[in-house]
């Protein structure tokens, strides 16, 4: 097999700087000082692999990898700093759906607009004007301007446009996030489909789970380098093992802010996994989390507060020592300890905040914000998808017919 | 450079969508819609006919043909580079997540502005039939060749100024300053011979006025479609435009054709050597 993209030790740079001077003055009077202003970040490093004709490549890696910025430099939006970048075969990048829909003009305006920004010919569109719209579901709606529609059919619309392109490269960047179940139901066998058809596909995502579900080949990055380009398994093995490398460095280096820690200092956090050669924990299992402190002098009616974030930022669960009904003195240094008995989620990365604060005031004495996680791995055969791990039992024995 | 070009062509599609997106959504929800294509320029020639005529008494006759056969060119030239300007940072949302040769935003907003010029061409063309002016058949050729440098030029500066204007974003405001002088230091209001008698009093050649490089272009459409070409009667009677012959013309706009053509190629490189931060800026 051909390779359909060549990514040869690609790294890009950007300029990032405190105030961004796109006006006259601030270029004209900033230009001498203009270097030290400025601060470079390689968002990536020397990233090599090649892409199969007709396979499917999953870029795993957490929020600021770089995984966004490799999809936009394969598809041409952004230019590499150094390296290069092959690509054989017609594109369609799902980087955003409904890009580019102008929110004045009719649904079918907007097809017509955005299928030939994609590439396609005006008798292209006519010929599969009707499957766009249909797969969209969007028959009653389609003369009625975009701006009047819910978020949910401009994003079914944008990707039905987007899906109807022929492309033979197609870039998806976590876009079957969006819509509802049956939507991306629907989304996911248009892909597997794409896949039958020869369709080389490359897509972004932090959900391991999918990439296991439908990747041939998998590339893990974590900021900005390629850890590992392999096995989709492999991959999502590294992928959790490296995140949790990484987290310890982070905590090391972190050095706790003067005007919190000056009274109690969390000197540490560890997740307890329940098996030391296991960094995880699978639906239902146990895990406990142990939080080390220092306290200067004395300090009573403390609370010790932990909270679990999902990558979205949203608290999936919080509790805290005055919930669980105790009432807590710090001294000298030591140890609290919670023991999750159960941790009902499903698969997933979940950030812990832990934070110390005095019941009367709430006066915050430490904070330690989502420096670490816990990880959680589904049970084989365990398919339920969201955030919580809920046991269902199903009746099917009113289901009448054959017995 | 050719590859630039050819992925612009087959792009074109593209192009003739985002025209069309372009002239929709201006309209869009107002009652006249076209008409105000058409109602821009005749509002002009009211305002500058009671101003420049029944003010301060200039006597060119048949003004408001004289007037639009350079003003609507100039409003060409002018409006797309209005829009040009901002037509990579006003689509940052499309710069930002599709591929598509990016040079296709601002010759989108010349296009625009071309449809708007053909359809103006209609109020000229019955004006002249209406005053029963008519036109002079060994001229009106001239204006093929001027619309083609027309053209080339509004689209070179257009791409120029489309890129400078996602680094500099001062641009814009920059242009709506420059464009109001520009306007007045070219003869479209006023005829050629006005600055070429005083020119020549401090002993310059008249055709100094060719620095500007729009007045090739609009002095040969005045020419080509405006017949009447003295001012005044008697002895005050005097020529308005240039006398020479056709080839002074067509040299003139050979010359800024030349000049459009390497402006263009530079505008390109510039912009193709920008164009790879585009994403980044926005």
């Amino acid at each position: 097999m051909p390779n359909a993209i060549e990514v040869d030790h690609v790294s890009k740079r950007f300029r990032l700087s405190s105030e961004r001077h796109s006006d006259l003055k601030g270029r004209i009077v900033n230009r001498r000082r203009a270097k030290t202003v400025i601060e470079e970040f390689w968002a990536l490093k020397d990233v090599a692999f090649d892409v199969k004709e007709g396979s499917t490549v999953g870029l795993l890696g957490h929020n600021g990898s770089g995984k966004s910025t490799l999809l936009k430099l394969v598809g041409g939006i952004l230019r590499p700093t150094s390296g290069e970048i092959r690509r054989r075969g017609r594109l369609a990048s799902l980087l955003e759906l409904g890009a580019g829909f102008h929110p004045e003009l009719t649904g079918r305006e907007n097809v017509y607009l955005n299928a030939s920004i994609l590439g396609l010919s005006r008798r292209d569109i006519d010929a599969r004007f009707d499957d766009i719209v249909g797969f969209a579901e969007m028959e009653r709606f389609i003369d009625e301007q975009v701006k009047h529609y819910s978020s949910g059919m401009y994003v079914r619309l944008g990707f039905s446009v987007a899906i109807n392109v022929d492309p033979e490269i197609l870039l998806i960047d976590e876009v079957l996030a969006v819509g509802d179940e049956n939507f991306q139901r629907k989304c996911l066998d248009r892909i597997k489909r794409f896949q039958k058809d020869g369709v080389t596909i490359v897509f972004v995502t932090h959900a391991p789970d999918l990439v296991r579900q439908i990747c041939d080949r998998a590339v893990v990055l974590d900021q900005g380098e390629m850890v590992i380009h392999g096995e989709p398994g492999e991959a999502v093995r590294e992928f959790r093992e490296h995140l949790l490398g990484r987290a310890a460095e982070v905590l090391d280096k972190v050095e706790p802010t003067k005007k919190h820690g000056e009274l109690v200092r969390v000197t540490d956090v560890a997740i307890e996994y329940p098996e030391a050669d296991r960094p995880y924990v699978r639906n239902g299992e146990s895990a406990t989390i142990r939080i080390a402190f220092d306290a200067s002098e004395p300090v009573d009616d403390v609370v010790v507060a932990i909270a679990l974030h999902a990558t979205d930022g949203h608290v999936v669960f919080g509790q805290n020592t005055w919930g669980l009904g105790e009432k807590v003195r710090l001294e000298g240094s030591g140890e609290i300890a919670f023991e999750l008995q159960s941790v009902s989620l499903l698969e997933g990365t979940y950030f812990l905040t832990v934070n110390v604060h005095t019941r009367e005031g709430a006066r915050m004495l430490d904070i330690r914000e989502q420096l670490d996680h816990l990880d959680v791995l589904n049970h084989d055969g365990n398919y339920a998808w969201g955030v919580a791990d809920i046991p269902v039992k199903l009746d099917l024995s009113k289901l009448g017919g054959g017995t | 450079m050719a590859g630039h070009l050819a992925d612009i062509w087959s792009y074109r599609e593209l192009l003739a969508n985002l025209v069309r997106k372009e002239l929709k959504v201006k309209y869009k929800n107002s009652v006249l819609g076209f008409l105000w294509s058409l109602l821009n320029p005749i509002s002009q020639v009211i305002v500058f006919t009671v101003v420049f005529q029944i003010v301060l008494k200039n006597t060119i006759p048949f003004f408001p043909i004289f007037l639009l056969s350079g003003m609507l060119a100039w409003n060409l030239f002018a409006l797309s580079l209005a829009g040009a300007t901002g037509s990579i940072t006003g689509n940052h949302q499309l710069v930002n997540k599709v591929y598509f040769p990016r040079e296709i935003l601002p010759l989108a907003a010349v296009g625009a502005n071309c449809v708007h010029f053909l359809l103006q061409s209609i109020v000229l063309l019955a004006t002249i039939m209406v005053t029963g002016v008519g036109f002079d058949w060994r001229w009106v050729w001239l204006v093929v060749p001027a619309l083609a440098v027309l053209l080339l030029l509004t689209s070179a500066f257009a791409i120029f100024l489309s890129a400078i204007n996602v680094y500099a974003r001062d641009t814009q405001h920059l242009l709506d300053v420059v464009l109001m002088a520009w306007m007045w230091v070219t003869p479209l209001v006023y005829q050629w011979e006005l600055p070429a008698k005083k020119l020549h009093e401090h002993g310059i050649p008249a055709s100094f006025i060719l620095v500007n490089p729009i007045v090739s272009v609009t002095v040969t459409l005045q020419r080509a479609l405006y017949q009447q070409h003295y001012v005044g009667a008697g002895a005050a009677r005097e020529p308005m435009l240039p006398m020479n012959g056709q080839w002074w013309y067509l040299r003139n706009l050979g010359i800024i054709g030349a000049c459009s053509v390497v402006v263009f190629i530079l505008a390109m490189r510039l912009f193709h050597r920008l164009e790879g931060n585009f994403a980044e800026e926005l």
